[in-house]
Formats: structure tokens, sequence, C-alpha cells
């Protein structure tokens, strides 16, 4: 039987691993080949790279790194961060990742993503959108460090890039990013009921009930988390769950 | 075995590197290549693939790679197991820009075709299981409760029921695991699968394919 997956999401600065609260101020966690290491004996699922620095820098996650965690990865990884080409995209897919997850380009030119889904296949292109709640309790689709919002609302948001091909999408609310206070239900129910196309979420989680709740409640096909994976209480602690399938009773 | 030499064929599509590393894991000498004379001396050939088929097979004729690839696999009988697109790509026919394949399997590649409800989505991506119920040399030691990892949204059509090694149900069941004698194909990522796509590789290599017959 088809199961969820569970995804630690790793954040890159200057090739280091980190972790941020809001999007705001990052702490260090280590040495992300470290990481990879033990996240191989734990089993985890599959990982995600994002290099948090590469889209305000102008330039895409190093295929170099890539290179370098995939030949140490055991598991399915996907990576993201400044991506905005499809020579990009091809030199990351060669250099060991299964999958790019692609952000701030999807936002300001959402053409692009069916461009890549015409030369790599849907199954290889994942968007990320980052959504805010502003003051007023509107949810805005946002990208560049939560720097800039779009137009469209995060519904319609994401029936545009199902519309474009794209194979997976991550739904990442910054307002919950390193609060461990649980995913933000309603954002990801509104959207995930709203397209076809698989739905990861992302931003809140904070124990493995929060994982198998949201499970239960909303379609995902993945349950993604930073802290939850890096960090116990205020210090750093690599964790990831055993025995999946029974977690979720499948 | 070690005598071996593994040749990952090298059409310019994806992910050769995980492959390559996962297959020295297991021994035996492995290289990812696109040149005709390294193809055709090797003892056992890997076609992997991630991305678009019709792409695929133009990167496959415009390297002038499918005719090599035939002599290979269909002349010289050299044993032969393709991951993915790979496995795809041995079929007739895919509605994935409505292309040709190499045609060594009476099979087609259609699109999922189920309206999404719940978590079943398309594409198929994530952790599956197989189900078989006749032993292959593809499944020794391979267990139902073994997980695969599966990233695709088009998926093998046989019209002829012997090919099937196994299924993996996704909405409904499709071939996930085919043979034709020294041709296998496997849908899933066995290089991603820990412990599972171990044993299909390690069986994949370690079969003598001595008497190959139709």
């Amino acid at each position: 039987m088809y199961r969820p997956r569970i995804i630690p999401v790793l954040l890159l600065k200057k090739q280091a691993l980190v972790k941020t609260k809001q999007f705001g101020k990052s702490i260090y966690i280590g040495d992300p080949i470290n990481a990879v290491h033990i996240f191989n004996e734990l089993m985890a699922d599959e990982l995600v790279f994002l290099d948090i620095d590469a889209s305000r820098e102008k330039r895409s996650i190093s295929p170099q790194f890539v290179k370098k965690v995939g030949e140490e990865a055991r598991m399915p990884f996907a990576v993201g961060g400044g991506i905005n080409s499809i020579s990009a995209i091809k030199s990351l897919l060669q250099a060991g990742a299964e999958k790019v997850v692609i952000g701030k380009e999807a936002a300001t030119n959402p053409e692009f993503i069916r461009a890549c889904t015409e030369t790599y296949g849907s199954s290889s292109i994942v968007v990320c959108m980052d959504v805010k709640q502003t003051w007023s309790g509107k949810q805005k689709v946002c990208y560049l460090n939560a720097n800039k919002i779009i137009p469209q609302d995060p519904v319609q948001y994401a029936q545009l890039i199902e519309s474009m091909g794209a194979g997976e999408i991550i739904i990442q609310s910054v307002t919950r990013d390193g609060m461990r206070t649980g995913y933000d239900l309603s954002l990801l129910q509104s959207v995930a009921l709203s397209v076809q196309t698989p739905i990861v979420a992302l931003g809140g989680a904070g124990t493995i009930h929060h994982l198998i709740d949201t499970y239960h409640q909303v379609p995902v096909n993945g349950l993604a988390a930073g802290s939850l994976f890096v960090l116990k209480g205020n210090g750093v602690l690599i964790t990831y769950p055993t025995n999946t399938r029974s977690l979720f009773s499948i | 075995m070690l005598n071996d030499k593994i040749v990952v064929v090298d059409y310019g599509m994806g992910n050769l590197h995980s492959v390559v590393k996962s297959l020295s894991r297991l021994g035996g000498e492995v290289l990812s290549s696109s040149d005709a004379d390294i193809i055709l001396s090797a003892s056992k050939l890997i076609l992997p693939g991630v991305g678009h088929f019709a792409k695929a097979m133009e990167n496959i004729q415009s390297l002038s790679l499918d005719a090599v690839l035939h002599q290979a696999v269909l002349e010289n009988k050299i044993p032969v197991l393709g991951i993915c697109l790979g496995m795809q790509l041995m079929s007739q026919y895919s509605e994935e820009g409505q292309q040709k394949g190499l045609g060594w399997f009476d099979a087609n590649v259609v699109r999922f075709d189920f309206r999404s409800t719940d978590h079943l989505r398309i594409p198929h991506m994530g952790w599956n299981q197989l189900s078989f119920s006749d032993p292959h040399p593809m499944l020794i030691d391979v267990d139902l409760s073994d997980e695969f990892y599966f990233v695709h949204a088009y998926h093998w059509q046989c019209n002829n029921a012997a090919y099937t090694v196994a299924n993996t149900n996704y909405s409904y069941p499709f071939a996930s695991a085919v043979a034709r004698s020294h041709i296998w194909g496997v849908q899933f990522h066995p290089e991603k699968s820990r412990m599972g796509g171990e044993k299909i590789l390690r069986n994949f290599l370690f079969h003598r394919f001595e008497d190959v017959t139709e």
C-alpha cells in the first residue's frame, strides 16, 4: 500500500545547515553531509535541501554541493534555491537530485514551470509556495525570503501551478516556520482540496502527532518539517520516527 | 559476477550517479557511457532514466543509441535492467509526448487514469509495495513488506500478462516489475529503495542469464 512520506527539510546557508523561525534569524545546526549520514542510518523517506540565500544572491544551489549529497544519500532527495533555468535543473539532476524545488521563479514567472515539465516531465518538478498571514489575517503567497508577495491567493496560485504541470506542491507556512505549534490545517485543507497535484505540508510541525493528525485530516502526500527533525528544545538533535507504516496505521 | 562489466547507458537524462553508486556498492565494475563499443562490450546493461519519454527517445535517437541498444539487447542478448523511465522506454509507445519506444515488449505506457481523491494523486510519488504470486529470479529474497520508491505519472499497460513479474496498487494495480527472458524492467527506483531495492539490483547482477531463450 501507498503511504505518505515524512520529509526532513534542511536549510542551507553558506553550505552549513541552519534553522530559521518565521524565515527570520537562523541558528547553526551543523554539517549537512553529516546530517545525511545520520538520516541514512535513521532511514528517512526523502530529504529536501533548500539554499535560503540563493535567490537573493542570484545564483542556484551549488551543483557541487548536490553532488556531494548525492554521493552519500541513500534516500531520494530534492534540492531548491535560486533555480531559474533549464540548464540549472539539468546540472542538479545530473548531480544526483531526484527532484528540484522551485520557489521564486514559479511565483514570478509561472510559465517557467511549464517549460521545466516539458523537458523533465512533471515528476521531477516541485514547486514550493511560501504563504504568510498578514496583519489582517489574509493568507498571501510570497517569495524572496517572504519579502515580496504575488497577487494570487494560495488556492488560485496552486491551481495556476497545477495547470503548468508541476509534479508536487510544497505548501510552506512562513508564519508557522520554526514555531512547532502544528501545521496550518485550514491553509493546507483549502489548497489540497482545490487541486489534484500531490501536496507536501511544511511549516509548524513540532511533534510526531502533528504529522499523524494532519495526515488524517488533510489529503497530503508528504509531511515535511525542519525543527522537528533537527532540534530538541533549543539544542541540536537529529531524529526521525521509526516504522512509518504503523505510525499512520497503514 | 566479479568479472562482469556493468554499463549504465548514458543518454543525457537525469540521475546516473546514484545508480552507479548503488551498483558499485554491490561489487563489480560499473561505468556509465554513451559509447557504442563500451555498451556492446558490457556483460550487463542498465537503462536508467528520469524525465520525459519523448525527450528521452529524441536523445537516444540523436546519439544513435537506438541501433546500438537493439544490437546489444536483441542480437547480442546482453541482459538489461530498465529503471523507471528506462523501463517505459522498452515499450512500444508512450502517451507522454506520443512517441514510439524501443519496442522490446508488447506494452504501452499510459498516464494514470483516475480522478484524484484523498491521498492518491498523480504523479505517484513515494513509497509503495509490490504484489506477486509467482516466483521469478528478480524477486529472490524480496518480501511483500519491502518498500520501493516510485516517482511517475505514467505507467505500463501490458498486452501480455506473462511479462508481469509484480504489480503495485495505486488506485488500481499496474505492472511495476516486468521481464522477458534477459530483458528486465522496474518502474520504481531500486537504487533509492533501501533493502528491497538492493535485493532487486543484486538479483539482476548475480543472475546467470546463460540460456537466453525467448
